[in-house]
């Protein structure tokens, strides 16, 4: 899928949905998926993005709601610690979250 | 994975109905106390483990409570327990989480509708008097009627979202289950208020102000000035419920019986009835399941295995991270976070994330030009009576459908009851009110009469 052919609605129609897309779907949400659930993914979505191209049909719709800034003062408060931000974390080193090397 | 690892927690509860099992007392003599309430796993309690019925959240414990927690606690109520739930609240039948499906107390063999159907459960079947579940396109509405009992869902912005974990944050809203209408509606006026922690929460319903904003003098919120189980006196004569025609013809024979027995009741205590037309309806479902998927992959894309979750072991960033949600997440949540992420894509965003959100101020002006017309709207609160266990899990797009008379009250923000209006082949048939923003007490009102 190259997902970059913008006027060209045709390339979303459900029919063109295969295991390879949904596979590279995946990978942008970062979902490993075997080869099972890809095929079936693939069949599944057909339906469902078939039943989303009926909004299609819907107008464009004039929406202006009245927005108000909800911004309170920058005052600085208790959070947690930092014993209670980590302590759900499945690794940690010296104080900080141990996550997995970037590339 | 054990459906319950509490002590007694198996033995006490053949339905499934509880993730976890624990005794918390509240602070305080309150209006509350002397309930008890269960609380859906999705809504944060501190030192309670919180799964959101999901292995990915199978140990996870806050460390902190959601604002209506606190407030139940303020209020004095007793907490007995986490309930059981569709997997993020992914799901319409509660058979999606990780901890096992829950049983209808009504007749077992069938579900107890979700994605709250945990909470509904537990009060259909006593084991609370009154529960909190989440609401974003029915969650709370569809279970209620499918397990004979009451459910709100609330105005969006009349009780805080803080703690509770976001699925689709634009859509959701945290309402209450209880056995009548007025205990119900007790339930909300514990919960609904301003937030100072939540920003969607609204102060000065008339000009939308935040409280203690530099230029808004008036800081109130709706739920101030409102007692709401007082609104639950049956008393409807004189008002107006208007029926969109096309909510009803969707439902099945059966259903639709009930629910015009319940119509004629109502017009025998003095409501006049009359016919509204929503024509928007027909896209509400494609439009609600786009906007829930596109928000879904933005807010779960939090669960990396690094902070909290699974973790996703050995290799480079993105492998760890793909393989902590290809462990964590079942099916339905997979689903959701790549339909959503494909919707959102380069290419696809106009097609479907924009025209989701025109479809979405379509039926907002629907609904006014309705309600400008009637005091509330009455629909069958689901279309079909509670399917049986497994019968519906295949075929995702059947599952979606059942949502089409829930959807569009968030799709407009509108708050709506749903109270139990009779029963068809021995299963509980549901009836919705819609009422206009921040119009609560009419849609308690209505619903307190058919139950008189």
């Amino acid at each position: 899928m190259t997902a970059t052919d913008e006027g060209d609605a045709s390339a979303a129609d459900a029919d063109a949905v295969d295991p390879d897309e949904v596979r590279h779907v995946a990978d942008l949400a970062r979902v490993d998926l075997d080869d099972e659930e890809a095929a079936a993914f693939a069949e599944q979505f057909a339906d469902v993005l078939d039943y989303f191209a009926a909004l299609d049909e819907v107008p464009e719709v004039e929406d202006e709601p009245d927005l108000v800034n909800v911004m309170r003062a920058d005052e600085v408060r208790d959070g947690l610690t930092q014993e209670e931000a980590l302590a759900n974390a499945p690794d940690s080193e010296a104080g900080f979250f141990k996550g997995p090397k970037v590339s | 994975m054990s459906a319950d690892d509490a002590p007694d927690g198996e033995a006490a509860d053949g339905l499934n109905a509880f993730v976890t099992r624990v005794t918390v007392d509240g602070d305080a003599d309150g209006p509350l106390a002397g309930r008890t309430v269960a609380v859906k796993d999705n809504i944060s309690t501190e030192g309670i483990r919180t799964t959101c019925g999901s292995a990915m959240l199978d140990e996870y414990v806050p460390p902190y409570d959601a604002t209506v927690v606190e407030r139940l606690r303020e209020a004095g109520a007793t907490i007995v327990g986490k309930t059981n739930m569709d997997e993020f609240g992914m799901g319409g039948t509660t058979e999606t989480s990780a901890f096992g499906p829950t049983k209808n107390p009504v007749d077992p063999e069938h579900v107890p509708g979700g994605s709250s159907g945990g909470s509904a459960a537990a009060v259909a079947a006593g084991e609370a008097d009154l529960a909190l579940g989440s609401d974003t396109g029915g969650s709370v509405r569809n279970p209620a009627a499918f397990c004979g009992v009451v459910g709100i869902k609330p105005t969006y912005g009349l009780v805080s979202r803080y703690g509770l974990v976001a699925y689709a944050n634009s859509l959701e809203q945290i309402g209450p289950f209880a056995r009548t209408v007025e205990d119900a509606a007790a339930l909300l006026d514990a919960i609904a208020g301003p937030d100072e922690r939540d920003a969607t929460t609204r102060y000065d319903a008339a000009e939308g102000g935040a409280a203690d904003a530099p230029g808004v003098p008036d800081d109130t919120h709706p739920a101030d000035a409102t007692e709401y189980a007082a609104a639950a006196d049956g008393d409807v004569d004189g008002m107006t419920v208007g029926v969109p025609t096309e909510l009803v013809e969707g439902a099945d024979d059966e259903v639709v019986a009930v629910f015009e027995d319940a119509l004629a009741d109502l017009e025998a205590k003095g409501v006049e009835t009359v016919e509204v037309s929503l024509p928007s309806v027909e896209h509400a479902v494609q439009a609600y399941y786009v906007i829930a998927m596109s928000e879904a992959s933005s807010n779960l894309a939090r669960f990396d295995g690094v902070r909290y979750g699974v973790d996703g072991g050995e290799g480079n960033w993105n492998e760890s991270f793909a393989s902590s949600r290809e462990e964590g997440f079942g099916d339905e949540v997979k689903r959701r976070i790549l339909l959503g992420t494909y919707a959102l894509s380069a290419g696809y965003h106009d097609k479907y994330y924009k025209k989701a959100q025109d479809a979405r101020a379509w039926v907002k002006r629907d609904f006014d030009e309705a309600l400008s017309e009637a005091d509330v709207l009455a629909t069958p609160t689901m279309p079909v009576l509670p399917p049986k266990r497994g019968e519906s899990l295949d075929d995702p797009l059947s599952l979606y459908l059942m949502d089409a008379n829930t959807v569009p009250v968030n799709l407009a923000n509108l708050p709506a009851i749903s109270v139990p209006a009779g029963e068809a082949d021995g299963l509980p048939v549901g009836m919705q009110f819609v009422g206009p923003a921040f119009g609560e007490e009419a849609v308690i009102r209505a619903g307190s009469a058919v139950e008189k």
